[in-house]
């Protein structure tokens, strides 16, 4: 009895496939773009989380910031930006910090002069001390990485992008890098596995991309470079000074990070107030604040998804309104036959009940496959438009659609939902017609 | 013989916005179980009025309706479709099938309103189709049948559910002399097996197979005679009711019924 309702729904249905096909679509779309959207948000929420997890949620970052060069002026003094030597040491005797580790960075060409086929390439040359490694989970391929007893030697460690663009045939151990620009030399002692880069994190932090990365020992740094930085290039010339670019600070306890981000804060600022030459990044706040962002992509993306979902549903009213006029006859006489209106107002709500379950189903399939049919169109893309595919951001190339299991039963859900309310306006429509007059309805 | 219908002073007025039309201005009369009477009348005279009255579509504006033992004249939207569903047959001028349905399932309609699509609702329905020789179609929908197989099929659906008497509007007014003849002959018949039938017809020559004619005028019952020089509808040469299938019907009828 129950199951004949239905058969009868179906076949009513049946009776305008293309029309029923075109309703079904509409549901299944906002089903599956519910779905989809909040697969994208999770993946971009996860990403986010991973990038910020990387940092270490025990650890706290102070990093300089170059201030813009905005002086037309030509000047000869450097401009001097950023946390000082002194100021690590201020640092240092915090009692819930258990370890500062300090990095300046730079950016220069490397060379390698026994392969004269190798271009000389841009990369980054990182001063930095053993922990270097730990914080940034950089993993060793070959070698080892920089040590303490060759915190003085010349010495460096090098990315694996690196080692296979100068060395693709040698082994790189014992060879030497060559940078031009100071005239040093550094002989290989490790390589690294590959490392995919980070997301810029919180805003103030941008991404670290560790491909053509050369790791030295910071004293070796400061003592064959020092801390001024000149460069010449077209017409300018540019002198700046700095003497570590990040420090970062590992807490004993994580409970204690916060407030130890706030003693950081204030010893910073005693001992020079009004400077905008720094950024504190506390990995733990922003790894609580992303879980926060996540519930609001998923609320906002949910929403935007929502919407479609709602104009599905306006596309069934549109076309159940139009079925109980064609089939006012119809309604006459099953009422002649002793049908109630409650009979009429379920006849059409099955229908449209097996609208959006049909289209729900069908999103919710669809909605299965999006992460691989996304991953898909990616190699797609890299394939057939490879020049316009590099041009987005490895971010954005790099972030994977998660499904969230619960998206499911609530696209499902709304997608009935709607079809009930939007069914029922009809639905009632036809119940309430007169016998008499539906009979009479040509 | 009881009574399938008691009228009682029935008027119907619609209410318009400048006037009031009195399409019924008392009408009263009995029909006893298993008569058959023709409603005739000039147009405008107030017969569909009457007969949606009757067939519990719509609630007089006065007077009592007595069906069997009940008032049906002031009962409540759900209760008359229920009494619809399980006392009263329709046949419609046209024919009035639902067309997404074949023609067994056209004729189960009833029997769903009524809760009674059991294991045995389909032998029945097919049984009543062969019993208006449409044994061999039982699958065919209703735009692949003619004019006169379609009301055949409606004849069996206001049959299914054994009402307590068939309401006909126009019945044959939609087909020619031959087919009218058919359809005619199977009121005959079922009338014959005892069941009540009205019907309205503007036709003299259909009017004269009734047992009994009323004729209306302006709301008013003229007269109200008993058909003294009857018409039998005669067997054509494709007549469809054969002693087989009126054997099986009965045989199915039994089980059914009880
Ligand atoms: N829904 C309605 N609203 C207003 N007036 C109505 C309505 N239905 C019927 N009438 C009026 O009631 C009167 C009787 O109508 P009815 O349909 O019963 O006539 P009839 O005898 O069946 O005529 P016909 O032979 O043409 O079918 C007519 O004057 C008609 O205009
Ligand atoms: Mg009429």
């Amino acid at each position: 009895m129950f199951f004949r309702t239905w058969i009868l729904g179906i076949k009513s249905l049946l009776l305008h496939p293309m029309r029923s096909a075109l309703t079904v679509l509409g549901i299944m779309i906002g089903v599956f773009s519910v779905i989809a959207l909040l697969a994208i948000g999770e993946g971009v929420s996860i990403k986010a989380q991973q990038d910020i997890e990387a940092l270490g949620a025990e650890n706290i970052i102070v990093r300089s910031i170059e201030p813009p060069n905005d002086s037309i002026e030509f000047s000869f003094s450097a401009r001097e930006f950023g946390i000082s030597r002194a100021e690590m040491e201020q640092i240092r005797v915090i009692p819930t910090i258990a370890q500062v580790i300090p990095v300046r960075e730079l950016r220069l060409q490397f060379q390698y002069t026994g392969n004269a086929l190798a271009e000389p390439r841009l990369g980054r040359l990182v001063g930095c001390t053993p922990e270097y490694q730990g914080i940034n989970r950089l993993e060793v391929d070959r070698g080892h990485f920089l040590t303490h007893p060759e915190k003085q030697a010349t010495v460096c460690v090098i990315s694996a992008e690196l080692a296979k663009y100068f060395f693709p045939y040698e082994d790189p151990l014992g060879k030497e890098i060559f940078v031009p620009a100071k005239k040093n030399r550094f002989s290989i002692v490790g390589v690294l596995k590959e490392k995919t880069a980070t997301g810029a994190v919180g805003g103030s932090f941008s991404g670290q991309d560790f491909a053509n990365d050369v790791y030295i020992p910071i004293e070796t740094m400061r003592r064959l470079m020092g801390d001024l930085e000149e460069k010449r290039s077209a017409g300018s010339f540019e002198r700046k000074k700095f003497e570590l670019s990040q420090v970062t600070c590992k807490v004993k306890d994580v409970k204690d990070v916060p407030k130890t981000a706030k003693i950081i804060e204030s010893t910073l600022r005693r001992m020079s107030p009004d400077r905008e030459d720094y950024g504190i990044i506390v990995p733990f706040e922003l790894l609580e604040q992303a879980r926060s962002t996540r519930i609001m992509i998923q609320l906002i993306f949910g929403l935007v998804a929502a919407v479609s979902l709602v104009v599905g549903g306006i596309g069934i009213m549109n076309i159940m309104l139009a079925t109980v006029t064609e089939r006012t006859r119809e309604i006459g006489v099953r009422r002649a036959l002793g049908a109630c209106r409650r009979d009429i107002t379920r006849q059409f709500l099955i229908e449209t009940i097996v609208l959006s379950v049909v289209g729900g189903c069908i999103g919710m399939a669809l909605g299965v496959a999006f992460p691989v049919s996304a991953e898909g169109s990616k190699v797609l893309a890299d394939w057939l438009a490879p020049e316009y595919y590099e041009r987005i951001p490895t971010y954005f190339r790099e972030v994977v659609p998660v499904l969230v299991p619960w998206s499911f039963p609530l696209a499902f859900g709304i997608s009935v939902v709607v079809g009930v309310i939007f069914g029922l306006y009809p639905a009632m429509r036809a119940a309430q017609m007169d016998p008499i007059e539906a009979l009479r309805h040509e | 013989m009881g009574k399938a219908v008691e009228i009682r002073d029935l008027t119907k007025h619609y209410v318009l916005k400048s006037e009031t039309v009195k399409a019924l201005r008392g009408v009263s009369f009995d029909v006893p179980q298993g008569d058959y009477v023709a409603i005739m009348g000039p147009s405008g005279s107030g017969k569909s009025t009457l007969l949606n009255l009757l067939g519990c579509l719509d609630r007089p504006t006065s007077g009592s309706y007595m069906l069997g033992d009940e008032n049906v004249a002031q009962m409540t939207d759900d209760d008359l479709s229920a009494v619809r569903a399980s006392r009263i047959g329709f046949v419609f001028q046209s024919y009035n099938l639902i067309p997404q349905l074949t023609v067994v399932e056209n004729i189960e309609v009833p029997l769903y309103y009524m809760g009674k699509l059991d294991s045995r609702a389909k032998e029945r329905c097919c049984m009543l189709a062969s019993m208006v020789g449409l044994g061999d179609r039982l699958d065919h929908r209703p735009t692949q049948l003619s004019g006169g197989q379609q009301q055949r099929v409606a004849i069996a659906r206001s049959i299914v559910n054994d009402p307590e008497f068939i309401l006909a509007d126009e019945a044959t007014g939609n087909l020619d002399s031959v087919t009218t003849e058919e359809i005619l002959q199977l009121f005959e018949r079922l009338n014959g097996e005892g069941r009540t039938i009205i019907m309205v017809t503007h036709e003299d020559e259909v009017a004269e197979h009734a047992k009994r004619v009323i004729r209306l005028r302006d709301g008013h019952i003229v007269s109200d005679e008993r058909n003294t020089d009857r018409v039998i509808a005669k067997s054509s040469a494709e007549n469809v009711a054969t002693e087989d299938v009126e054997s099986a019907v009965e045989r199915s009828e039994s089980p059914a019924t009880n």
